[in-house]
């Protein structure tokens, strides 16, 4: 009673049972394993991390088509013998020594079609009287630009040695007319190392806005005074006039949405102090930087789109604050009377006090000047969108933009550093978001985002070879392509890392599961294999 | 130090400026002060329930701080767990108190809550952080910050060692938000970022940050409990933690052109006051705090500069009418009758309808009645019916 009696299993039982046990074992080892594995593992689709890490080590090359064409007088005659001439045309603009830059200019870039991003150089004799005495180079509206110089005295007339002579002052026009050094490492600020760029480069980028595939424009009238002064502005026909021909021009740059209002008792939250000498109010520089808190308060945005907002606002001071006037730093006034902060906008302040007297009926009707109005704020918004402050080197004599409010090598120079920094954006954006792929290991990766970053690659790969070969635009188009992939990879929704597992809690889940169902079958599997050592023991001992 | 470079080249910018009227030096170094130009602000509360109030009042304490120093709404993410301005259990009802005698309200009438409830998650708040939002959330939602923004990020809620508590069922721990942090480092969506922590053990969650230009602020130490301040006997509940408290009371001293600087900031709060140790790290971050101003962070001083060139646009394209002299011929405009007041006016009283009386009037009058007869008995009923 109470003994414990084992059971004696007869042999087929226990091969039976053997057979059994190694069976569970290899099913569990061979089809559970792999199944638990593949269940568990997170989905990630192919990248190309071949491609991805060769655009680490990216070297960008860029390379500006120049035409250099001769005018008569420049070239001796044997020297014009051994140019080869492509083109000899005589042009009979240049004759006519009445004629000033401007014509000239215009009648030369009839000539020549200049595809984006090229420069044509135009050689003039020395005793040409087109440019003033002391200017060296006249860089027109066009893409092309005056060199004066005297290339006939040159020793060894050959072509290389006529172009050799050139260099130094054609590769000065193109520092000017297309990018620098200086240019290209301020569109890489942020990838680069702090203190490899200029101050006056790096104050440049800071108050452009950064590359983006739209911005929005607001331009605001705030009348802080609607009981006397009934203010009309006619926006609309101004804007097209000034403005949409800019933003037509910059349109391969980016999209623009458009749009205006109108802010009534909107005040700017500084008191302006009075200055009998000036008989004026004035605003100081040190409070302009509080003036725009308590105004943005009140600027709506569009909702739906998280594109950079500019706001461009005109301020047309109360009749008891009448006229107001900004003092910059050493209490001058300011011919433009407005102001603007780098990456928001500009403020211009508008005075109607001139427009009526003492005893008019108020409210008065008053037209505000559109063209004064969008000159300052055309030129704010060229400062907004990239467009720098180049000041011209000793000897340059710039044409200014005038109403179409770019020159065309500006907007040369405003793609190249474009180019160039949406090339370095999608690139550091591949390569971190591969580099954060590759460490945290229970992301899933979608289809579309393997799509988004193999097209993100291409385009980037067609962007450096369209640079390399010289074609400006299709290489920004690429570049864009390349950018607004890869910020649709990175920021996918669905990139969110499921959360954080330490290893120890791992394993607290897996054991309680796995730990009673492997312990039976690892036991049973000694149990036979101690048996069948048994056996062949046996057996040996038996033969011998 | 700062000080000295600031004075040389100002005086430069002078000697500069009477050969070329310009003053570049001079206006280059007061960009180069800080690097940012706009500030941004992402204020969490991480706990619900009527007696977690001190945690909204303390993310709505900074938020009405940051506002007063000038960050506009648009660029504050505001995320509170639960309501507790209109809780049923507030007996000021749309009032968050953050001194005893309800000194202070701080739910003030401009509050904007960009997340609310049960939206204020872990994910949620990854998400606002790394920029990963569905394509439909709407700007306020969105924290669009660029390479030149300053950022301030406040938690407060319970924690421990190395977590964060949201919403009493979710937690994020300290890895992830360095991770968060590394990601927008990577896609540089921010040039600075202050973090500030008021939880128990608050300084283990900036242990394990190692992306630049980060500096922490934290509560306590690991191992210490963040106390609250003071209850409200009206209230019911403590009002404040004390860092914030302490926090709110150094801030309101700073204004707009305040020069304090982030030292003056490490010191609010001593162990005599705050119970616990408030800790801060500052070796992720490349400038000197001293020289880094508190308005870098919690205010929003704009740099400006004054636009010297403007474009001659003297011929119009299209000639602008002059409104000069015309007559007013418009119509005066009404508005459209919203009420048919005739109607109303000369309208018959409308008859009211009868309605039984209500279970109130009859309990009171079966009750007289039974008081009635029961004191003078039942033969009394004859002379009624």
């Amino acid at each position: 009673i109470g003994m414990k009696v084992r059971p004696v299993l007869s042999d087929p039982e226990k091969q039976r049972g053997r057979s059994a046990a190694v069976a569970i074992a290899a099913l569990v080892i061979a089809a559970g394993i792999p199944l638990w594995w593949k269940t568990t593992e997170t989905y990630r689709a192919w990248l190309p991390a071949a491609r991805i890490s060769e655009l680490e080590a990216l070297q960008l090359e860029l390379r500006v088509e120049v035409e250099v064409v001769f005018a008569r007088g420049t070239l001796s005659p044997e020297q014009q013998k051994k140019v080869p001439a492509s083109r000899i045309t005589y042009e009979s603009c240049c004759k006519s020594k009445s004629l000033c830059l401007v014509e000239a200019d215009h009648a030369l870039h009839t000539l020549t079609e200049t595809s984006c991003g090229s420069v044509v150089i135009y050689i003039i004799p020395e005793a040409s009287a087109l440019l003033p005495q002391d200017m060296r180079v006249y860089v027109g509206r066009s893409r092309t630009a005056l060199l004066r110089s005297q290339v006939a005295s040159v020793v060894g007339a050959g072509l290389p040695e006529v172009l050799a002579a050139l260099d130094p002052q054609m590769e000065q026009v193109l520092q000017t007319m297309s990018f620098n050094h200086q240019d290209v490492t301020a569109a890489l600020t942020d990838r680069l190392r702090p203190g490899l760029s200029t101050r006056d480069s790096l104050a440049d980028s800071m108050r452009a806005f950064k590359s983006s595939p739209g911005y929005e424009i607001t331009f605001s009238l705030l009348n802080p005074d609607p009981k006397h002064h009934q203010l009309h502005w006619d926006v609309e026909a101004a804007l097209d006039a000034y403005i949409y021909p800019l933003l037509h021009k910059m349109a391969p740059v980016a999209n623009f949405s458009v749009d205006s209002q109108i802010l009534y008792y909107a005040v700017l939250g500084v008191n302006p102090r009075y200055d009998a000498s000036a008989s004026a109010y004035t605003l100081s520089a040190d409070s302009l930087a509080h003036v725009i808190n308590p105004v943005e308060a009140r600027l709506g945005s569009n909702a739906a789109s998280s594109n950079p907002v500019l706001n461009f606002l005109l301020y047309v001071p109360d009749s008891l604050h009448s006229p107001l006037i900004i003092r910059n730093d050493q209490k001058q006034e300011v011919a433009s009377n407005a102001f603007h902060s780098p990456r928001w906008g500009g403020i211009m302040v508008y005075n109607v006090d001139g427009a009526y007297g003492n005893d008019t009926q108020f409210p008065v009707d008053i037209a505000i000047d559109m063209s004064r109005v969008m000159g300052v704020f055309l030129s704010q918004l060229r400062l907004m969108l990239g467009f720098q402050q180049t000041g011209a080197p000793p000897g340059f004599v710039l044409e200014a933009a005038g109403r179409e409010g770019v020159a065309e090598w500006e907007l040369d120079r405003l793609l190249w550093s474009r180019s160039v920094e949406n090339v370095a954006t999608a690139s550091a954006s591949i390569t971190s978001l591969a580099q954060l792929l590759d460490q945290i290991a229970n992301i899933v990766i979608n289809d579309n985002i393997a799509q988004q970053v193999a097209s993100a690659v291409t385009a980037l790969q067609a962007a450096v070879a369209e640079l390399e070969a010289g074609n400006l635009a299709l290489a920004l188009e690429h570049s864009r392509e390349a950018i607004s992939a890869s910020e649709r990879a990175f920021f996918d929704p669905s990139l969110l890392h499921l959360l954080y597992f330490p290893d120890d809690q791992k394993f607290a889940i897996y054991i309680p599961l796995f730990l009673p169902m492997c312990v039976p079958i690892l036991l049973s599997l000694l149990k036979i294999f101690r048996e069948v050592q048994q056996h062949r023991a046996e057996k040996r001992a038996k033969r011998d | 130090m700062p000080n000295i470079i600031a004075v040389v080249c100002a005086s430069y910018g002078l000697a500069q400026s009477v050969c070329d009227g310009e003053d570049l030096p001079a206006r280059a170094e007061r960009f180069f002060r800080s690097d940012h130009t706009n500030n941004w602000a992402v204020l969490v509360c991480t706990s619900r329930f009527w007696f977690n109030y001190r945690h909204v009042a303390n993310t709505l304490s900074v938020y009405r701080s940051v506002k007063r120093l000038g960050i506009p709404d648009s660029h504050i993410v505001l995320m509170l767990a639960d309501d507790m301005a209109c809780n049923h259990r507030n007996p000021k009802p749309a009032t968050v108190f953050s001194h005893k005698n309800m000194e202070l309200n701080v739910y003030g009438d401009d509050v904007e809550v960009d997340y609310r409830g049960y939206e204020v998650t872990v994910e949620n708040f990854l998400r606002v952080l790394t920029g990963r939002l569905p394509p439909s959330t709407p700007r306020s939602k969105r924290l669009l910050s660029d390479d030149h923004s300053n950022i301030l990020i406040y938690l407060t809620g319970h924690g421990g060692n190395g977590f964060l508590k949201f919403q009493d069922s979710e937690e994020i721990s300290n890895v992830e938000l360095a991770d968060a942090f590394e990601q927008m480092w990577q896609k540089r969506r921010y040039n600075e970022l202050l973090f500030i922590i008021d939880t128990c053990q608050g300084a283990s969650m900036y242990e394990r940050f190692y992306s630049p230009n980060l500096m922490a602020l934290a509560s306590s130490q690991v191992g210490e409990d963040s106390l609250s301040h003071q209850p409200d006997l009206a209230i019911g509940v403590h009002l404040m933690d004390r860092y914030t408290f302490y926090l709110l009371e150094f801030l309101e001293d700073i204004h707009p052109a305040s020069q304090a600087n982030m030292n003056d900031l490490f010191k609010v709060c001593p162990k005599s006051q705050c119970v616990s140790t408030p800790g801060h790290r500052t070796d992720l971050f490349q400038r000197d705090p001293g020289s880094v101003l508190i308005t870098d962070f919690f205010g929003s001083v704009r740099k400006v500069e004054i636009t010297m060139e403007t474009i001659n646009l003297t011929v119009p394209g299209i000639p602008l009418e002059r409104f000069g002299g015309e007559p007013h011929t418009e119509t005066a405009l009404a508005y459209v009758d919203q009420l048919p007041v005739a109607q109303i006016i000369h309208q018959k009283p409308k008859q009211k309808d009868w309605h039984p009386p209500d279970g109130f009037i009859l309990g009171l009058w079966t009750l007289i009645l039974l008081v009635f007869f029961r004191t003078y008995g039942i033969k009394h009923l004859k002379h009624i019916f």
